[in-house]
This record gives C-alpha cells, sequence and structure tokens, in this order.
C-alpha cells in the first residue's frame, strides 16, 4: 500500500486533454475490431462503421457509459479464498514478468527454452518469496505441444501454487478449458466469479487494433466475471507516436476502447486498465523496459488510469541484460520503485530479463529485495508518537545511547527493514571471511534456500486428478499422448 | 554545376529530405546527367555517408529509413531511363520477404526489408501474415535469390519451419536462401528448422544476405 502522494506527471489539464484527444481518436480515426462479435456489440450500441478493414468509431457516450460501469475496485483470492490482492485504490501489489520463451539456466548460465522442470520450480520460489503476492504464467513450455502452451502453464501452476495468479490465453478455445481448470480449484462457476483466482492479459495491437483473439479473451472474460487486464503496448516511435505523451494517448484509446467492449459484454465486470509500453530503442530497433522514458509513459498511463477511478497494471521491473548483472539490479530497481511510487495495483516484471524474453531464479530473488525496498519506500516515515524525539532525546541525553534503549527494542523492528542474505551489508572482513561472493553467487545460495520452504497447496487430490484428466484430454487432440510427469505435491 | 547538383541529391539523404531527393534527381535529369553517375555519385555517396553515421553512432533508426525512402524515391525516377538506355543495375539479389501467417508485426521486417533495398537488393516484399502459398509463389515468379521469413511471436515462429518444409515440398528449397528472423528466433532456431541463416538486426540481415548470395 503506496502511503505517500502517488507520483504524477501530468498537470490536471493535462490530464483531461489526454482523455479528451483518446476520446476523439476512438471517433477519428477510430479502432479496428477483428472480432464478429465485437463488432455486433459496438453497432447494437450506436457505434458506427467507418470506412473498410472493420474500423469503428466510438462514440464519447458510449466511452462515458462504459467508464461509469466499469468497477473501481476489485480482490483476487488465493488457493483458500481469502482475499490477498486488493486492485484498486492505491494498494501495490506484485507478480513475476510473463511470459517468458527462454529461461536463464542456474547452473550453465545460457539462456535455453523452458521445459515443465522450469517452471515448476519457478512457481516454487515465488511462492516462497513474501515479496511476491501473487503468481504468473511467467513460462511458456517447450516440451509440450505449442497448442495448449497457454492452459498448460496454467495447469502446472494450479498445482504448485497458494497465491492468484496473472495469466492469458493464446487461443479463443483454450480459454474456456482454462476456465474449466479454475472452476475445478474453486468448485463452482459461482465461487471462482465471487472469489476470482486469475486474472487474463488481452493485448491489443498497436496502433488500435483488436484481433480476433483477444477481443474474444476480452469478451469471453467478461461475460463470466474473470478480470481482465488490457495490456496496451505503444512503442513510441515505431507503433505509436515518438512523443511520450502522444503514446500515453494512444495507450488510452486502446484502453477505453477495451473498457467500451468488455462492459458492452457485460457491465460491471472487473476490467484493468494496465499496459506494456515501450521507448522504441532507435539504435538498435528494440524495446527496452529499463529506459527513462519507458517508465514515463508508464507513470503517465497510471496517472491517467487513477484519474479514471479504474484499477491499474504495469509492466515494470525488467531489464534489458543477457545476465545478472549491475545493469540488471539498476533497471529493475528503477522501474520497480518508479512503479510502487505512482501506486500502480499489479506490477509485473520481477525475475525477468532480456526485454520481455527470459527468466531468472537469480534475478527473481534479487528482485524480491527490490520490491521489498521500493514496498518499505512506500510505507513513507510513520510518526510513532508525540512528541517525535524531544521526550526521548532528553532521556539519552548527550550520550547518546540509543542501542540500549527500550525505546528502540520498541519499535525498531517495525522502522527497519533487515534484507535477506542476498544484499551484503556485511564489513570488508566480515565480507571476505564469508567468502567474498557477489550478489550473483548470494542470489544463486539464496534460490535454493528459499526452495526449501515451499510446501505443496492445498488442493485435494480429487481436484489434481480433474487438472490432469482435463489437460491431458485436450493434449491428446494435440498429438501428445502423455503430459510431462510433475511430482507428486500431496 | 553537375557537382553541385550530386551534392545537393546527396545532402538530401543526409538530411533525410525525401522531396529534395526526388526535386534533385529530376533536375539532374533535366541539364542532361547520366542515371548511372547520379547514382553513383549521388544517391551511394549519400547512403554511404548516413550509413557511416549509422556505424559511428550519430544516426538512428530513424534516419536510415528516411534516407532509404530518400534513395527509393529517386530510383523511381531512374529505373525508367536505365531501361531507356538498356541498362541495368547490378544487383546483388533478389529477396522476397514478409512476416509469416497468423502474425501481423511489421516493424522488424519491414525495417530489414528498407535496409536491403537501400544496399542495392531488388526486394519484394508481401507485407504481414503471408500465406506460405503466396510465399512459395513469388519466390517462383521472382527466381530470388533470397526469402525472408519474420515472426515475432513464439506461437507464429514455428510458421518459419511450414514454410520451408513447402520449400521443400515444391522441389524449390535448392533455388532459394532461407534467412528467418524475428525477436523470439535464434540460431539455433534457424539451424533446427533447416533455415540457411538468422540475423539480429537489420544491419546483420544485410551482411547475411551478402554473404547467403555470394556462397
Amino acid at each position: 500500500m503506496l502511503k505517500l502522494n502517488p507520483l504524477k506527471v501530468f498537470e490536471v489539464n493535462v490530464v483531461q486533454q489526454v482523455i479528451d484527444e483518446a476520446i476523439a481518436i476512438l471517433q477519428d480515426p477510430g479502432i479496428q475490431v477483428h472480432n464478429r462479435e465485437a463488432l455486433r456489440l459496438l453497432k447494437e450500441a450506436g457505434a458506427k462503421e467507418i470506412g473498410a478493414s472493420a474500423s469503428v468509431s466510438i462514440s464519447e457516450s458510449l466511452v462515458h457509459q462504459a467508464l461509469e460501469s466499469a468497477p473501481h475496485e476489485f480482490d483476487l483470492y488465493d488457493m483458500t479464498g481469502r482475499a490477498v490482492v486488493h486492485y484498486g485504490g492505491n494498494h501495490v501489489h506484485f507478480d513475476p514478468g510473463s511470459a517468458g520463451v527462454t529461461v536463464l539456466d542456474m547452473e550453465t548460465q545460457k539462456h535455453r527454452p523452458p521445459i515443465t522442470r522450469d517452471f515448476v520450480t519457478f512457481v516454487k520460489l515465488v511462492e516462497v518469496l513474501p515479496a511476491l503476492d501473487a503468481q504468473s504464467t511467467a513460462m511458456v513450455c517447450q516440451d509440450v505441444a505449442e497448442e495448449i502452451g497457454d492452459l498448460y502453464r496454467l495447469y502446472i501452476a494450479l498445482n504448485y501454487m497458494h497465491k492468484p495468479i496473472i495469466t492469458g490465453a493464446f487461443r479463443k478455445d483454450t480459454w474456456w478449458t482454462m476456465r474449466e481448470l479454475l472452476i475445478v480449484v474453486r468448485g463452482s462457476e459461482e465461487e471462482l466469479r465471487q472469489k476470482p483466482l486469475a486474472v487474463f492479459d488481452v493485448c491489443p495491437s498497436p496502433p488500435l487494433m483488436w484481433s480476433d483473439l483477444t477481443c474474444q479473451n476480452l469478451i469471453d472474460c467478461a461475460r463470466n466475471f474473470i478480470p481482465a487486464q488490457i495490456v496496451s503496448m505503444p512503442l513510441a516511435g515505431a507503433t505509436a507516436p515518438v512523443t511520450l505523451a502522444g503514446a500515453v494517448v494512444q495507450h488510452a484509446a486502446e484502453c477505453l476502447s477495451g473498457i467500451v467492449i468488455h462492459q458492452l459484454a457485460q457491465p460491471g465486470a472487473p476490467i484493468v486498465w494496465g499496459g506494456s509500453p515501450a521507448a522504441f530503442d532507435m539504435r538498435y530497433g528494440t524495446t527496452p523496459m529499463g529506459a527513462a522514458e519507458t517508465w514515463l509513459i508508464d507513470l503517465g498511463y497510471v496517472q491517467i488510469g487513477k484519474a479514471l477511478g479504474l484499477p491499474t497494471h504495469v509492466y515494470m521491473g525488467m531489464s534489458d541484460t543477457k545476465v545478472v548483472d549491475a545493469q540488471c539490479g539498476l533497471e529493475s530497481m528503477g522501474g520497480t520503485l518508479m512503479a510502487t511510487l505512482c501506486g500502480a495495483n499489479m506490477v509485473s516484471g520481477a525475475g525477468m530479463l532480456d526485454y520481455e524474453t527470459c527468466l531468472s531464479l537469480e534475478k527473481l530473488v534479487i528482485d524480491a529485495e527490490i520490491i521489498n525496498l521500493a514496498k518499505r519506500v512506500a510505507e513513507g516515515i510513520a510518526i510513532r508518537e508525540q512528541p517525535m524525539a524531544s521526550e526521548i532525546i532528553r532521556q539519552a541525553g548527550h550520550q547518546g545511547a540509543f542501542l540500549s534503549l527500550p525505546h528502540t527494542r520498541r519499535w525498531f523492528r517495525q522502522e527497519l527493514s533487515a534484507p535477506s542474505k542476498v544484499i551484503d551489508r556485511n564489513s570488508l572482513d566480515g565480507w571476505i571471511a564469508s567468502g567474498a561472493k557477489s550478489t550473483h553467487e548470494r542470489a544463486r545460495e539464496a534460490v535454493n534456500e528459499w526452495l526449501q520452504k515451499y510446501t505443496p497447496n492445498t488442493l485435494s487430490s480429487e481436484a489434481r486428478r480433474e487438472l490432469f484428466a482435463i489437460t491431458l484430454s485436450i493434449a491428446k487432440k494435440f498429438g501428445m499422448s502423455a503430459l510431462p510427469s510433475i511430482e507428486e505435491t500431496s | 554545376m553537375n557537382e553541385e547538383i550530386l551534392k545537393n541529391i546527396a545532402d538530401s539523404l543526409v538530411n533525410g529530405e525525401p522531396d529534395d531527393s526526388v526535386k534533385y534527381t529530376q533536375q539532374a535529369l533535366e541539364i542532361g546527367l547520366e542515371p548511372m553517375q547520379i547514382i553513383r555519385d549521388g544517391l551511394m555517396v549519400g547512403m554511404n555517408v548516413v550509413g557511416d553515421y549509422f556505424a559511428r553512432g550519430d544516426y538512428f533508426l530513424p534516419d536510415l529509413i528516411i534516407a532509404a525512402d530518400g534513395m527509393k524515391r529517386a530510383m523511381e525516377l531512374l529505373e525508367p531511363e536505365l531501361v531507356k538506355r538498356e541498362q541495368r543495375l547490378e544487383t546483388p539479389g533478389v529477396v522476397v520477404i514478409g512476416t509469416v501467417k497468423g502474425d501481423i508485426h511489421e516493424i522488424g521486417k519491414s525495417l530489414v526489408a528498407t535496409m536491403l533495398s537501400a544496399n542495392g537488393f531488388k526486394v519484394y516484399d508481401l507485407g504481414v501474415d503471408v500465406p506460405t502459398e503466396n510465399f512459395i509463389a513469388k519466390v517462383k515468379e521472382t527466381h530470388a535469390d533470397i526469402l525472408g521469413l519474420s515472426a515475432l511471436l513464439t506461437t507464429t515462429m514455428v510458421v518459419q519451419r511450414e514454410v520451408i518444409q513447402a520449400l521443400v515440398q515444391a522441389n524449390m528449397r535448392e533455388r532459394v536462401k532461407v534467412m528467418v528472423g524475428g525477436a523470439p528466433v535464434s540460431q539455433s532456431w534457424a539451424q533446427e528448422i533447416g533455415a540457411d541463416g538468422y540475423a539480429e538486426d537489420a544491419m546483420g540481415a544485410v551482411k547475411l544476405a551478402r554473404t547467403l548470395v555470394s556462397g
């Protein structure tokens, strides 16, 4: 929870202008919608088809109608049904970056495609790190048929996780299987609706286009009251205006159009103002997550989302580097701190490097330290007592032996946080005596120590069998005779 | 006068003013300069400066792209003149390029196409979401030396393999070199699917294309 005033990059009048311009864009040139059902919903509500190629003009009143029905907050519940994540207000939560197509192998330090075993270990590590509030279907496992890549990672996660999860579907039909898996865990459709366990990312294609797949995911989420998170990704200078303000406007237009479609499908269904923008790198043609300009676009759009009263999400805290090094730490710290200080409700990115491509266990434990620092800053300075200091300073006198005062013992646990062994606060001699290890080496040891703390989740063996049966039946359709074996968890 | 106008043509590319490239190329033709000279002493000079500036870090992708656009528009004026004179520009090779079926990502592919064109390749850009059979047909029609396949998604990179298999089935695999690219694509993926090469970025793609046509 951010107790400081959220960081703002725009004056109030600019916020209004961003919203006004975004609405103007939705009218002209409008958005492209490559989905029949969404087109029907929009047209029935009075939106006009313009020009060719499925372009639709959305009126200002439709936008306002959607903003009125969209909820301002909702909760995510863990596997046992406890509310643990609050989307709304200035609550700030963290989940790992997704979806990685490589892992940085802890033994070889080489990038390679992830397999089931990697993702199981990753889910366990996310589970035991208190800094992380939610799981994500972080890896696309390469040892199963590509057609089940999305639902398989949810299947794996559900077997090991306690925390709620951020996920997403790669196809229209697999969304329904993923929903089925979630219902098995919750026990019923109604229970899943009452206590959401997962959020689905839906990504419009910049600029201003909704593909058939994402649009259908968006509509299906709405109708089933499964929270949807719009991940708009303007790429400033490539698929969006190069001006940062221009990119924020485009982001707003894409998100507003998604909310219109979503709320037309089901008014009141939970929806998140999210994104993963980047300032295009004009030398390498890449999408840097560690760029100051990327962070500014993020800060800008979160401010807009908050002004509209919507739950917010960002992809921040990732790094563009390829190994766990200094750049990795500095970029992740920058993004994480910015995300925290603007009060984004869900911050996705921990553990990720090589832009949004690779996941690393060591980076995840280092990022957990970064998140702890950011969360502590977000707490701000509390006024513990009155007077704040004069009384205790008088007591201590000029000798100042504060360490031995009961006052210190009374407050230090609340005031001062202690990092794990990943962070070095030793003396030089002490550091040498304990092996003169680098951050990366300490992180590697910490990964193994953390993993020892993992305990299986509460899922019944019956539910596990059901998850397995559903997943296997779909896998068989795509030519697999068996699923990769996973260890007994119960 | 001749030298001045050739310098103006080169400068127009360096300064990123495609309208000027067209204007000065037109003027150069009007005062009777030979198309080959305009290309060699005007356009190529400008492109080389832009390339040098990029290499040393002063110029960026938008500078390259706008210069390539000026070059392309000037060449549209010059090509009919070359044809009239029965002259032909030496091209290092013919390239068919596109983003595979199911994938609508354009930037990387277009960047590679632009840089290949700017470096003299004859490029047929089929756009995005290109059906496999269209790649095959275009390679056949143009007698392309190189087929470039782009994919940004892990779910569509597998289509690169399908296109290569389709080439094999059409008995055309030996006739054309295949290069692949896109964010999830790697050297090992290129090897796995039997492509001839992979490059990390547009400049790398130009180098690779040169190697592929010379080998």
